[in-house]
């Protein structure tokens, strides 16, 4: 019944009639797509070149971060009639070297991202997934658990809580890991609730097999896509949040480079300097940039259908 | 449509009851507050004179339950640092939030929904990839970044606006564009994304074959449709707004109530950080209540049901 | 002078594949109030065809044609705005799903009236009576307190006479009906049927009816033209084609119906073997022939239309070889 016919060219050959396409595997064609898609290769380059650069911080930066120097205070960046080599970026208000400590900045900031993410996301999985695919009375009082966290301010309960804990990076951590975990529940609560009615579900469930085993191997892979790509935008969520708390000087202390501390900082200064808070604001915004842009691409490659 | 507004009142209370009690625990979580209110260099009988003071040796549900009563009452007691009750400060301070708040809103809104619409209409083309565009790179740029450079570009190197302060309608445009920049990207794809689907429903067919204009289409048939979440949204929005001003209002030094907020953290003053947390998460609440209804009352199938 | 005449009429698709050739070389005629139906199952074009008479094609789609006429003016040149005074003014369409078809947003009478005002200058009043007028006349009891009603507190019967009356509202020429009963209730889609017939006769329009449905067509139409891939593989007069079917795929369309009093109990249904093909590059010779018992090495060649009768003629050149079979 199937004519495989020969050669098919679309411009001048006959056409196909009953003509299987080829088989491709999932990963080749995910590469292929990726590949196209110009936000996520930019976003996916820049990213990597900021990781790089803040794991290589202590072979790049050419001084001590903390290191301070009162004597060459704000001087600024090499495109400047002042600017030296010696302090490519310039140094603060200490005569710390700008450069360095934007090096080492980075790695505050990912570090944040990543733990923070690690936490909200598994805290977050965990209540989504449950409530999606348990539903009833569970699904209820964990739903109801979703919207009294996002009822709650954020910013200001950050804040607070970040202050009672006293300030510091492993604080900070852990109030954004325990407050940022809704966007995972409710992404991976449809997602699972989605799942959870399918055939194969109700399979596994016919031959015995256990709710751990089925919540493990059959739910969470099938939602991975989901997650990474809400992963991604809570890293960014999280860096723009301790940004903020940094600079309103609840985050990580001084004289830790956080790059939101280093505009805090450098406020004072902005008048005559702009330099002092442009430069560790720009890098915010390309880290966060680069992260959105995977992100999006990501989602865009492996389920275009929930494009927001 | 009166049990749904019902259905949705009850909830909105629960949560925001649970809400408070997760304000008032949270601050008490951080150990002892007597000690952190008498100083570190307090002596143990002066901290357990300051425990019988503010009452903080009765059981917490008792401590709860007499705070939660009073602050339905709108006492919530005095403020530990500036002198004056908690209400009262409140009062003095949230009318700048709440303009901050509208205007900010009003901006967003005006900015983004046109801009979906737009992008929706003329999908695939440029517009569409720059409304898109524009909203990725919108989303990247920190709230307190946008303040400062704005102050730097119009305050400092232009001299049109001042730098800081609530005192005229002026000192409201910089922050006003830099807390509503937050929004515009969630609002332009919201709108946009409604539009792309009613675009493409069926009675857009049958409007379009009944040789109505594209301007009607679009207006009267499509955006009436489309608009429903976005209200939603933007009531949700105008929530988030009132909460993540702190840091606008600490960027040009307005005396709202995010500033407020701050210096209280910063100070350990309690009762007035238990206050904002309560007002802003019932302010909160509320919104997302009267979005739900607006949701409702403009879908003629859930409010004729 | 038809109402309509489309010569060749021609729909492409541009896809990452390559370019669908969703409709070749159509072409058809409706006189003034005759119903000419087009029948042919999910993904033979018709309802493409339709969209394409009334320039409602989607953004990506491409039309050509050597003509495309309606009441002698030119359809293929003519500006949007021209169209827009011919859509629903002149010419109207029916959908086929109701349930989706009216805007959840604003009232059955708002729709119609705006149907009606939009093209004539009549006040509210005027308008009212004659959306009232037109509800009674489909068989809508209460026509004025529905005209209050919201699209979804009515059923799907309903909504279609709506639907059909919100056509009807300026009187068009021209009725294109895509599927109008598809959607519905076995028990209504007579009803709508005799309803569309009745009208049809009454207002003097002309009517296309596109369907999958071969029962639908020996009530109703005037004449039938098969599709089938795209094109019309036979075309005639509705009697002659049901009495002597000449296309093998429209003998295989009737020998799937089960006829009451002749089809035997037991008797297996003739099911046409095989499935469409696949429309994308440039198609040469009969799309049908992987399904065909009678097919021929000649039948990937040029294709041409043989005629069987005064207006009945079939594209098939093995015509002649099936009569000696059948």
């Amino acid at each position: 019944m199937s004519n495989i016919a020969p050669s098919i060219d679309p411009a001048t050959g006959p056409a196909q009639f009953d003509v299987a396409p080829a088989r491709r595997s999932p990963l080749s064609a995910f590469l292929r797509r990726a590949r196209r898609h110009g936000g996520l290769i930019i976003g996916a380059s820049v990213l990597l070149v900021i990781i790089v650069a803040a794991l290589a911080a202590p072979l790049l930066a050419p001084h001590d971060p903390y290191a301070q120097n009162l004597a060459q205070r704000l001087i600024p960046p090499i495109w400047h009639p002042k600017g030296t080599w010696e302090h490519v970026l310039g140094t603060d208000k200490l005569g710390r070297d700008y450069l360095s400590r934007l090096l080492y900045g980075a790695r505050i900031s990912l570090l944040i991202g990543v733990l923070t993410v690690a936490i909200s996301g598994v805290i977050g999985t965990v209540v989504g997934i449950c409530a999606g695919y348990f539903g009833g009375r569970v699904d209820a009082v964990l739903s109801y658990v979703i919207t009294t966290r996002l009822a709650l301010p954020v910013v200001l309960v950050a804040l607070a809580s970040a202050a009672l804990v006293g300030g510091s990076l492993e604080g900070v951590i852990i109030v954004l890991g325990l407050l940022l975990w809704d966007r995972f529940a409710v992404v991976t609560r449809s997602a699972t609730q989605q799942i959870a009615r399918t055939d194969y579900i109700a399979a596994a469930q016919a031959i015995g097999c256990s709710t751990p085993r089925i919540l493990f191997m059959e739910i969470l892979p099938n939602i991975l896509n989901a997650l990474i790509v809400v992963a991604t935008l809570e890293m960014a969520h999280a860096i723009l949040l301790e940004a903020a708390l940094s600079f309103l000087g609840l985050g990580v202390q001084p004289p830790l480079p956080s790059w939101g501390l280093m505009i805090a900082e450098g406020k004072q200064y902005m008048f005559f300097s702009a330099w002092v808070i442009g430069v560790p604001a720009t890098a915010l915004i390309f880290l966060v940039l680069a992260i959105n842009l995977v992100g999006d691409g990501l989602r865009d490659v492996t389920a275009p259908e929930n494009r927001t | 449509m009166l049990a749904y507004t019902i259905q949705r009142l009850i909830v909105a209370l629960s949560v925001a009851i649970t809400v408070s009690i997760v304000a008032f625990f949270l601050l008490h979580l951080s150990g002892d507050i007597a000690v952190s209110i008498a100083g570190p260099e307090s002596t143990p009988a002066q901290v357990e004179q300051i425990r019988q003071q503010f009452g903080l040796d009765r059981p917490l549900v008792v401590q709860y339950l007499d705070w939660l009563w009073k602050a339905v009452r709108f006492d919530f007691g005095n403020s530990f640092y500036f002198r004056d009750t908690v209400v009262s400060l409140i009062a003095s301070r949230i009318p700048v939030t709440l303009t901050l708040g509208a205007i900010s809103l009003c901006l967003s809104l005006l900015v983004a929904v046109p801009l979906g619409v737009l992008a929706a209409v003329y999908n695939g083309t440029i517009i569409d990839r720059l409304a898109l565009s524009f909203s990725v790179i919108g989303q990247a740029i920190p709230t307190f970044c946008l303040g400062l450079g704005l102050i730097i570009l119009f305050s400092v190197t232009l001299r049109w606006l001042p730098v800081s302060g609530a005192s005229t309608w002026k000192h409201y445009i910089l922050p006003s564009i830099a807390l509503g920049w937050y929004a515009v990207p969630a609002v332009m794809r919201l709108s946009r994304n409604g539009m792309l689907e009613v675009l493409s429903a069926d009675y857009i067919r049958t409007a379009r074959a009944k040789g109505l204009s594209p301007r009607v289409v679009i207006f009267k048939h499509a955006l009436r449709n489309a608009i429903i979440p976005v209200v939603a949204l933007a009531a949700v929005q105008f929530g988030f707004m009132l909460g993540g001003s702190i840091v606008i209002e600490a960027v040009f030094s307005m005396h709202g109530l995010g500033y407020l907020a701050w210096e209280a953290i910063a100070r350990n003053d309690f009762p007035v950080v238990q206050a904002v947390v309560l007002i802003l998460a019932t302010i909160y609440v509320g919104l997302t209540f009267l979005a739900d209804i607006i949701n409702a009352f403009l879908d003629p199938r859930i409010r004729l049901a | 002078m038809a109402l309509l005449d489309v010569q060749d009429l021609v729909i492409d698709i541009p896809t990452p594949n390559g370019v669908l050739h969703a409709v070749s070389e159509v072409s058809f005629s409706v006189e003034r109030g005759e119903t000419l139906a087009i029948v042919g199952e999910s993904g033979s074009g018709k309802s493409l065809t339709s969209l394409a008479i009334m320039d409602l094609l989607p953004r990506v789609a491409k039309r050509r044609a050597a003509r495309l006429t309606f009441e002698g003016t030119d359809l293929l040149s003519m500006a949007e705005p021209q169209m827009r005074k011919l859509r629903g003014n002149r010419m109207a369409m029916i959908f086929q799903e109701p349930m989706t078809s009216l805007n959840p947003a604003y009232t059955i009478g708002n729709q119609l009236m705006e149907a009606l005002r939009c093209h004539e200058d009549v006040g509210a009043d005027k308008a009212r009576a004659r959306a009232i007028e037109l509800l009674e006349r489909v068989g809508i009891a209460g026509a004025e307190r529905r005209l209050l009603q919201y699209p979804h507190q009515l059923s799907g019967g309903l909504r279609q006479r709506v639907m059909i009356a919100m056509a009807l509202m300026c009187k068009p020429d021209l009725i294109i009906a895509d599927e109008p009963t598809t959607a519905l209730d076995v028990t209504i889609q007579a009803q709508i049927l005799r309803l569309l017939h009745d009208l049809k006769k009454e207002f003097g329009m002309a009517m296309i009816l596109i369907t999958h449905d071969l029962g639908v067509v020996a009530r109703v139409a005037d004449k039938v033209a098969v599709m089938y891939a795209g094109a019309i593989v036979e075309r005639g007069p509705a009697r002659a084609v049901f009495k002597a079917p000449s296309h093998p795929y429209t003998r295989g369309l009737l020998n799937c119906i089960p006829v009451p009093g002749r089809t035997a109990p037991g008797t297996p249904l003739g099911a046409i073997r095989g499935q469409l093909p696949n429309l994308i590059g440039r198609l040469e010779g009969c799309a049908f022939r992987d399904r065909c018992d009678f097919a021929t090495p000649e039948c990937a060649g040029q294709m041409r239309y043989i005629p069987i009768d005064a207006s009945h003629d079939v594209r098939c050149i093995r015509v002649e070889a099936q009569k000696a079979v059948a």
